[in-house]
């Protein structure tokens, strides 16, 4: 950055911004777009909705094949040394590494996070503590003077937050009530819409921006007056960023993409970008498969392009994607592992005018996971519709059985709630990119709270108090009203903290460590969300079931603490279909979203839940005591929304429609499902295992059911896997939200996806 | 919604009711599509393979009428339509209970879903015409084809299967056959090539799905006490399957 662009912002305009060589748009119609930012109405203008079948697909050219081989040949060493390697002397920013490639002469689309493929760079701005803790577990020390800027000279984001953490959060957090949260690392959650820079060049958002900031010229200054400004003088910054970065690449980004070629290019530059500003729990790509599908089809239709290269030039974007990295702690793996990025790209769905946004470029997408094998990155999610084109829903349904990559969202849902150029972030959060981003909440642990609410607030493994002013329960058995009472006074308490918690990391966030490039391609004042998670809600209502329809009876440690449970009789479980124990799930759902939406908020920001774990519910059973519903202490939660392992005792229909009945209305951030099936528990035949799914996911859909990982899979596999890892380097599999390569999990997650319930079986 | 029923499940089953151990939503393996399966208790074959020993004895099982099955049915009615599937009657032997499959066939057909009957067939003489009509789909499990290792394998006699295989072909009811593979039981080439020859002759066989034994049931025997007689059997390889697959198709039949 200059020293002139530091000292005013406005005058990075000046510097960029060159003539295009060729009409970019040519061959393109609308004018809306033209007049104002605004690429969804470029892509309803312009895209040919497609309706036939895969057989036009490609297979990797052998320049293809060659790339993803060096790579490949790398990954053993980083899975067995949890980093290829580390720069410890360089923060990454934009415009921080020299261009780094992986073969130049073999490369289509340029560009990655550092001077060298795999190498990952240091983020300081989220927590110099972090930084250092991510160093010390793979045995590397940074460099003094950048340990002396961030300790010395230079505030972090960690230690904002624990400046102004009050006791009842740390406390909270420090007994695993509340945990995950993005107080000492990037939240992520944040989807840039990359395909303006493609669209508009970058000197025309510039431009933008410029008139978003003059706008507020004469507004009355107020705190959140000068943030805007000071944010939207920072975007500016990064886009000025953006053109350096692109320009030691040798490509002048100022003006807007002209081929094809250039638009994936430009798109990934974006990206590349932010994942260089920024490193976000979440770094998720967005919508961007038919907005390219546009100009592939205007270059294939030109002539200066075939099918061959136009999927060339796809699995080179997705060689790029699946090489994100970040540096991250161990605590953060032990949460999130395998180590993700949720580099998520939403396909098809159908838009507002009814038209399928299925284009070619969207089984393109797909078809990498067979040209370079199943992986877990991009994180591929469909937006389901029964009403999808048939072809395109078979072919979804083929990749799911081959690849167990894959991931469907419920587009009829989110359609009329966000419209038709909605993404996903992350695993199920939805959002209109570029107009609205989100506030990442993590998780509370539903479970813990009714421990809490049955031991008068006192945790269950330390017997230490978290939440004063509560009494426990007398007398030896549960009684299900008093337990309500209780629990409903806890969530109270819980709540109130934990957004007390949210509203101080997003404050401190926005204040050291703001994602400037993302933000930069959003409109001015998107819509914000503040979204809350819960963490097992299985465990709780079956709970709640338990004490209500059996006889559940205390058992007291010498200081009085509820330490177990003895469950007399039956009790009816969570995933079944039935009414009786999903109407609990329901109303804890629904509970919690009330008090939620009672308490402040930050920015304006809309609360919002989602019932989602990623793989943290080992975690979080494990910093939890024994339940009510039977369960041992230390046992992993189910994961996300699902029922309880072995307790969905129905078949996957039934288990599938009781987390269907949960209402997206209290959980419009997400509900998460993931299903195992084996593959004759599909059917005997590929073309009935295609047929089948197609159809479980249609029913499924149709009954509200807002998101499906789908795995189909022999448990046997998996064992394999575990003994024999070298031989399964890339067996992918679906956990809550995102895919992992199974190898890659700890072996306590390895035995925990392997306890879950295989539909199919007996 | 069908709940266990702490009554003692009577011999003979009252009008309007059946004894069924569970209820089963499963895709592709119990006839084509998404089915919701009711399982009924009571079976005379002891097949050694047998996958739900649970089943054999009526007195395990729990009363239910018709009405409460279809309204657990009704419940799944709109993901079956939307999927594609029906309903499905296995057991146990669902034919122990002609008065109750034929009942819920009868109603669920009335309500317009895609019925099937898993059966073995030995207690075919006492399913009605009638109740045939109801169904939309038989799967048929012929264990075997030689007399001598069918009663091996179930420790019953032939004839009823093959005397129900005949009236169903007569009748035109369309039927898939199911032949459990098991080494060392029941693939005998021969054996297997009566069977085949024996299906290709009916007319009324859209298609055979080969079941490769497995022995996924091993704790549920542990868990009754009884013996699990093909405990140590090892599932069929690959070869085997493919080998008694291809016997099938020699006869024209559409194998899986």
């Amino acid at each position: 950055m200059t020293a002139e662009r530091l000292s005013d912002p406005l005058q990075a305009t000046a510097s960029i911004g060159s003539a295009p060589q060729s009409d970019p748009w040519r061959g393109f119609t609308g004018q809306r777009w033209r007049d104002i930012i605004d690429v969804r109405d470029f892509i309803q203008d312009n895209y040919t909705p497609y309706t036939g079948g895969a057989d036009f697909l490609r297979d990797a050219t052998a320049r293809t094949r060659s790339l993803w081989s060096r790579l490949t040949a790398m990954f053993p060493r980083e899975r067995e040394l949890g980093v290829y390697d580390i720069d410890v002397t360089t923060p990454s920013r934009i415009t921080s590494h020299p261009p780094g490639y992986i073969d130049r002469e073999d490369e289509i689309i340029v560009g990655l996070q550092t001077d060298a493929p795999l190498k990952r760079a240091m983020f300081p701005n989220g927590g110099w503590r972090v930084v250092e803790a991510s160093l010390a577990a793979y045995g590397r020390e940074p460099d003094p003077k950048i340990r002396e800027i961030f300790t010395t000279y230079r505030k972090t984001h960690n230690d904002g937050v624990f400046d102004a953490y009050t006791p009842r959060v740390k406390a909270a957090r420090h007994s695993h009530l509340i945990t995950g949260l993005p107080d000492a690392y990037g939240r992520g959650r944040i989807i840039g819409d990359y395909r303006r820079v493609a669209l508009y060049g970058v000197a025309r958002l510039v431009a933008a921006k410029h008139a978003e900031r003059t706008a507020l010229d004469d507004a009355p200054i107020s705190e959140d007056l000068i943030r805007d400004r000071e944010e939207l003088a920072e975007q500016i910054r990064a886009l000025g960023d953006l053109v350096e970065m692109a320009a030691g690449y040798g490509f002048d980004v100022t003006r807007p993409a002209t081929t094809a070629t250039e638009a994936v290019q430009w798109l990934y530059f974006a990206y590349l970008a932010a994942t260089k500003d920024q490193n976000g729990a979440a770094m998720s790509l967005g919508r961007s498969s038919t907005f390219l599908d546009v100009y592939l089809q205007r270059d294939l239709t030109e002539g200066t392009l075939d099918e061959g290269a136009a999927q060339e030039l796809v699995d080179d974007l997705v060689i790029k994607l699946r090489i994100i990295r970040f540096l991250r702690s161990p605590e953060y793996d032990a949460l999130f592992s395998g180590d993700p990025t949720w580099v998520t790209e939403s396909l098809g769905g159908i838009g507002e005018d009814g038209r399928p946004l299925v284009t070619k470029t969207s089984f393109r997408f797909l078809q990498t996971l067979y040209n370079l094998g199943p992986a877990p990155e991009p994180n591929l999610t469909i937006f389901w519709s029964p009403s999808l084109p048939e072809p395109f829903k078979r072919f979804c349904a083929q990749v799911s059985i081959d690849s167990s990559s894959i991931q469907y969202e419920n587009d009829d849902l989110m359609r009329p709630a966000w419209g038709d150029d909605t993404a996903i972030a992350c695993c199920v959060s939805p959002m209109r990119v570029g107009k609205q981003m989100q506030f990442f909440g993590a998780r509370a642990n539903l479970a813990k709270t009714l421990l809490y609410a049955i031991n008068g607030g006192r945790d269950e493994i330390t017997g230490a108090v978290v939440a004063p002013g509560f009494e426990p329960v007398t007398g030896d058995v549960l009684d299900h009203d008093d337990v309500v009472a209780r629990l409903l006074a806890m969530m109270t308490w819980l709540v109130q903290t934990y957004v007390e918690a949210l509203v101080t990391i997003h404050y401190m966030h926005d204040k050291y460590a703001y994602e400037r490039l993302e933000m930069a391609l959003h409109d001015y004042a998107p819509q914000r969300t503040l979204a809350a998670g819960i963490a097992g809600l299985s465990v709780a209502a079956d709970s709640l079931s338990a004490i209500r329809d059996a006889q559940v009876t205390v058992i007291r440690d010498e200081s009085g603490l509820v330490v177990d449970y003895r469950v007399d009789g039956e009790y009816p479980a969570y995933g079944n279909h039935d009414d009786r124990a999903d109407g609990i799930a329901r109303w804890l759902v629904e509970t919690f979203m009330a008090k939620l939406a009672t308490q402040p908020t930050y920015r304006g920001a809309v609360h919002t839940q989602s019932v989602l774990t990623i793989t943290s519910n080992v975690v979080y059973g494990k910093n939890t005591g024994n339940t009510p519903d039977g369960r041992r202490a230390g046992a992993p939660f189910a994961p996300g929304a699902n029922p309880m392992n072995g307790r969905d005792r129905h078949g996957i229909v039934a288990s599938a429609l009781s987390v269907a009945s949960l209402p997206f209305d209290s959980a419009a951030d997400g509900i998460s499902l993931t299903s195992t099936v084996t593959p004759n528990g599909l059917g005997h035949h590929s073309e009935e295992r295609v047929a089948h799914l197609v159809g479980v996911l249609d029913g499924y859909t149709d009954a509200g059911g807002f998101h499906m990982n789908v795995n189909v899979l022999d448990r046997a596999t998996l064992v394999a896997a575990m003994e024999h890892p070298e031989d399964y380097p890339s067996l992918t599999i679906r956990v809550s939200g995102y895919a992992v390569n199974f190898v890659r999990l700890t072996r306590e997650q390895q035995l925990d996806v392997i306890s879950r319930t295989f539909h199919g079986s007996l | 919604m069908i709940t266990r029923s702490p009554t003692h499940v009577p011999a003979v089953n009252a009008p309007g009711t059946g004894v069924i151990y569970s209820w089963d939503t499963s895709i592709g393996v119990d006839g084509p599509g998404t089915r919701f399966v009711v399982f009924t208790s009571g079976c005379s074959l002891r097949c050694v393979f047998c996958d739900n020993p649970e089943s054999w004895h009526r007195s395990g099982g729990h009363t239910v009428t018709v009405t409460e099955v279809m309204t657990e049915l009704a419940r799944y009615e709109r993901f079956i339509a939307v999927a594609g599937g029906g309903l499905t009657v296995t057991g146990g032997e669902a034919l122990s209970q002609p008065d109750f499959v034929a009942e819920l066939m009868h109603a669920a057909h009335e309500r317009g879903i895609h019925t099937a009957l898993d059966t073995s067939g030995y207690l075919g003489d006492d399913a009605s015409d009638d109740l045939l009509h109801d169904v939309d789909l038989v799967l048929l499990d012929i264990k075997s084809w030689d007399p001598e290792t069918y009663h091996r394998v179930t420790k019953r006699e032939l004839a009823p299967t093959l005397r129900f295989a005949r009236r169903l072909a007569d009748l035109g009811r369309p039927t898939w056959l199911r032949f459990v593979l098991v080494p060392g039981w029941t693939d005998e080439p021969a054996n297997v090539d009566g069977v085949a020859a024996f299906a290709a002759s009916l007319g009324n066989i859209e298609r055979v799905d080969v079941l490769p034994f497995h022995r996924m049931a091993l704790g549920k025997y542990r868990a009754l006490g009884i013996t699990y007689p093909t405990a140590d059997v090892e599932p069929p390889s690959p070869e085997l399957i493919q080998r008694v697959q291809d016997q099938f198709r020699s006869h024209g039949l559409v194998t899986y």
